[in-house]
Parts: structure tokens; sequence; C-alpha cells
């Protein structure tokens, strides 16, 4: 880990003027940026620790219906809102989520194995140095959103949820406050892939707020996760699903993928698919097909396109038999059983 | 550049010098106050070796610089026994030969003492597995392990139904 200058603001306006310098850093729960520290992938000179700034940390339901999550709160404690609850509660293990942020969770970086290693070529990490995952081990790179310049995927499984629930980013910076949808605050890696959102230096998350229409699908609304592993590894592919139902109808549909895509993804052209149609194999299929009509294997992970649409027809199949009371001991799994 | 915090470690306030910011907690525990129960594993956050628990919450120790610790309370697993008595959990995974090298051991034990204090559901085998996936035993005693804090989980709440 390199020296850096250490900084402990105790307000937002104190955390800007010390993020604004070159270098700068802020440090949240720490879970990715230690670990990247670690690595010599990050090199911050300044560290700004805005893990103690107050009024961050809460999740509030504002008078017009908008939940309202603060960039400081922890991963573990979205377990009162659905489908969120369940996406979040599918990654890392609890040691993680109790540390994680929502802030820090939108803007880990990828868990590519070519990015987190110095010794090879990666353009997200050193823009121009080129790209070893292509050509080389594939089977959790992306499929969707590649360029030829970076095929890594954005791992994260909140923000799979999220984005299917129309999420706004609120964002202060040296300029004042500004906010924007979730859905384009990450970017695509066209040829830059060294910048993964729109998040200009020296910008900080201060809260993702949900819109009250999120609130419509909560009786509809399922995570489903296939990975290696049945907890605690990042997702092959995941599916966040959301239907609003009315007189064996679908009023609406929201469907994002994780695992799969090199940004949170939401499968609009699915949704709009789905608008009418009757839940069942039927439509389901139908929009599996199109919500990965795009994706173009890499090297050998042509098995994650199949893989993905199976995933989204299972999300979309439970979620149309309605949000469980409880969440299943295994969240998100695609063998978990709901009480 | 140095960096002086005041946390509760165990019970005990200790004001702390540090003289890098890049002092982990792990290596605060185990270097500077010779609290050698928390293990490095990975170092990464991948292994649970490191797992202590910081103002109630079970944390990676390796992933939290100790910097950013001021006013905490951390208990580690040298603050779980009362002299010679063990914790439920601890007597729990001697009674189910929970381990065999040992060097996970005392990440998995803060890590169920933790799963129990949050409300896991200790009657259910599966959410035990799932609640401690993050602390991976290369030894694999996890059956071992899940009967233990099965056990520990029947025997703190017969006791608190006693109380």
């Amino acid at each position: 880990m390199n020296a850096f200058d250490f900084v402990v603001p105790r307000t937002v306006a104190e955390a800007l003027a010390a993020g604004a310098g070159e270098g700068s850093a802020y440090l949240a729960g720490g879970t990715n940026l230690v670990d990247l520290m670690k690595a010599g992938v990050s090199r911050p000179a300044r560290v700004v620790h805005i893990g103690g700034i107050t009024g961050l940390d809460r999740i509030e339901t504002l008078p017009d219906g908008q939940v309202r999550i603060g960039a400081l709160v922890r991963n573990a404690d979205l377990a009162r809102l659905p489908l969120i609850a369940e996406a979040t509660l599918s990654g890392a293990s609890a040691q993680l989520r109790n540390a994680a942020t929502v802030g820090g969770n939108l803007l880990q970086r990828t868990r590519c194995p070519y990015f987190f290693d110095p010794a090879s070529a990666c353009n997200k990490r050193t823009p121009g140095a080129g790209c070893d995952a292509q050509g080389g081990e594939t089977r959790h790179a992306a499929v969707l959103g590649t360029s030829e310049h970076c095929v890594a995927t954005h791992p994260s499984d909140l923000a799979a949820a999220l984005v299917a629930l129309d999420a706004v980013v609120e964002i202060a910076g040296p300029g004042g406050k500004r906010e924007t949808p979730l859905e384009s605050f990450h970017r695509l890696p066209g040829d830059s892939p060294q910048r993964d959102t729109e998040l200009q230096p020296g910008e900080l998350i201060l809260a993702v707020r949900l819109p009250a229409a999120a609130a419509s699908f909560a009786a509809h609304a399922r995570y489903v996760k296939a990975r290696d592993r049945v907890s605690y590894a990042f997702a092959l592919a995941s599916a966040a699903a959301a239907l609003k139902l009315d007189g064996g109808r679908i009023v609406e549909a929201r469907l994002a993928l994780g695992g799969v895509a090199t940004k949170p993804w939401r499968a609009r052209e699915a949704e709009a698919a789905l608008a009418g149609a009757a839940p069942g194999a039927e439509a389901f299929a139908k929009a599996s097909a199109l919500a990965l009509s795009d994706a173009r294997p890499v090297g050998d992970n042509a098995f994650k396109i199949e893989l993905a649409r199976r995933v989204v027809v299972r999300a979309l199949t439970l979620a149309a038999a309605g949000t469980p009371k409880a969440l299943p001991a295994l969240p998100a799994s695609p063998f978990g059983v709901s009480r | 550049m140095p960096v002086a915090i005041s946390a509760t470690i165990n019970g005990v306030r200790r004001d702390i010098a540090l003289d890098d910011p890049r002092v982990t907690l792990l290596d605060l525990l185990r270097e500077r106050l010779r609290l050698t129960g928390a293990k490095k594993g990975c170092d990464r956050g991948q292994c649970g070796a490191c797992t202590v628990i910081v103002d109630g919450r079970r944390v990676d120790s390796c992933l939290v610089l100790a910097a950013t610790l001021d006013g905490a309370a951390i208990r580690t697993i040298e603050g779980l026994a009362h002299g010679d008595a063990l914790h439920a959990v601890q007597a729990a995974f001697i009674a189910n030969d929970a381990l065999q090298c040992g060097f996970c051991t005392p990440g998995q034990i803060m890590s169920a003492v933790a799963f129990l204090e949050e409300g896991g559901d200790w009657r259910d085998p599966e959410a035990i597995r799932e609640g401690l996936s993050g602390n991976l035993c290369r030894c694999s005693a996890y059956a071992g392990i899940v009967e233990a804090v099965q056990q520990a989980g029947r025997e703190l709440a017969t006791h608190k139904e006693a109380a």
C-alpha cells in the first residue's frame, strides 16, 4: 500500500474541500478501496474518511413516498426494502455487508482478475495498456455492453435491483448538488473504460432515491443469482424482476441483469414486451430472448448467455408467484425455497 | 503521518497513537496490542479468519483501517470468556469438534457469536451456512461448525428463557 495523507472531515462541505485535490479518494466502508490499495491498483495520495459524517446513514421515507437511502447506509441495513433486500443479501458475506455502504457499492470496481493484477494489461487500470481478459479467462467477463477495450462486468447485485426500480443518485460536488438516474450513472466502457461512472473528480454520492412508484412492485419482486457456489460469490448471471399485475395481466414490468454486463443492465425491450402480456412461460421466454438479444460471447463464456436467459425466466416466474413474506435462507438462490 | 485514536477493546478504553494511517485493525490487534486471536489468512476480506465485532457488527478486520476507529468499541475472541468460563459458542465448538487445524476458528467463533446476537435462525442449518459463508475453513470442518452453532443457539435461548 502506498503512503497517503489521512483526512477526517466532519461535514459534507469539509469532505468536498478535502476531496477536491488531485489523487484524493473518499473512504467509507473500505471493503473495496482498502482491498484495491493492498493490490496496488488504487494509489491515492490522500484518503478522505467520510464514514463519520452524520446524516448520511439514514433510510427515510419522504412525504411524497420516495425512499431516500443515505450513501453511508450499510448494505446489511437494507433488509427492509423488497427486491433491494434479496439482491443485497445475496452479495458478499455478512462481514462485508456490515462494512460496505450503498454509495461504495455503486462505486465498487470490477472484480475482473486482470484489473486486479498489476502484472496484466488492463485498459481500465492503465488506459491504452490493452486487455488481457480477451484471450484469457472469461468466465466472469461480460456478454453485454462490451467494447474492444474492455469486457469487465460491473459486479454489484444491489445496483441491478436499484436500476430496475428507477433509482436516482444524489451527488454533491464543488459546483453544488445534482442528481442523475442510476441507469445513466454508470458508463459503457467504449474507448475509455477507466471511467466507470459519470461521477466527476471530487464529487461525492449523498444518497440514492427510490421513486414512490417503486412501492407498486413490492408484491411481485424477486432477485435470482446464479453463481459458482450458493453463497458468497459474484454472479455469473443474475436478474432483478419486478411486476405489477392486474386482472391476470402484467401492467408493467421491470427487469435488470447483473453479472453479464459492463454496467447494471436494464432490459427495456423485454420490459416493453411483458407489458400487457399474461404472466407465464411464453411471455417470459420471449422476454428472456429479448433481454439477451444483443449479447456477444467473449472467449469461452457463451454459456452465460443461455444461463442468463434461464435466470431471467426463473426471476420472472418467482416474481409472478409473489414476493415471499420472509426471504429464503439462501437469498436469490435458484435452489432456494421461500417460506 | 501520525493519527491518534481512542477505542474500547474488550471493554478497556485504549488511547492508541498510530505512526501510519495504513495500519489495519487486524495489524493493530496482532502486531501492536498482542491480541493474536484474530488471524491473517488472505488479508483481503475473502476468508473471514480476521473477523472481530466493531460497534456490534462483525467485520473483516483486515479491510478496516485502524485510523477510522476513533470512538469505536471492538470485541475480539480474547474478550469472549469470563475467566475460565467459556462463551457458549466456544464451548460448543469444542463439544462438536468444530475444528481441525484451528486457524479459522477464532474468526468462525466471532462470526457465530455475531450471527446469534443478530437473531440469526440457528434452528435452520441452511441459515447458519449462509450466515457464516464469509468464514472459510480449509480443513472443511463445516458439519461440526453448523452443529456447534445450533447447540450454542439452543443453549443461549434456554438460558435467556430461564433468566
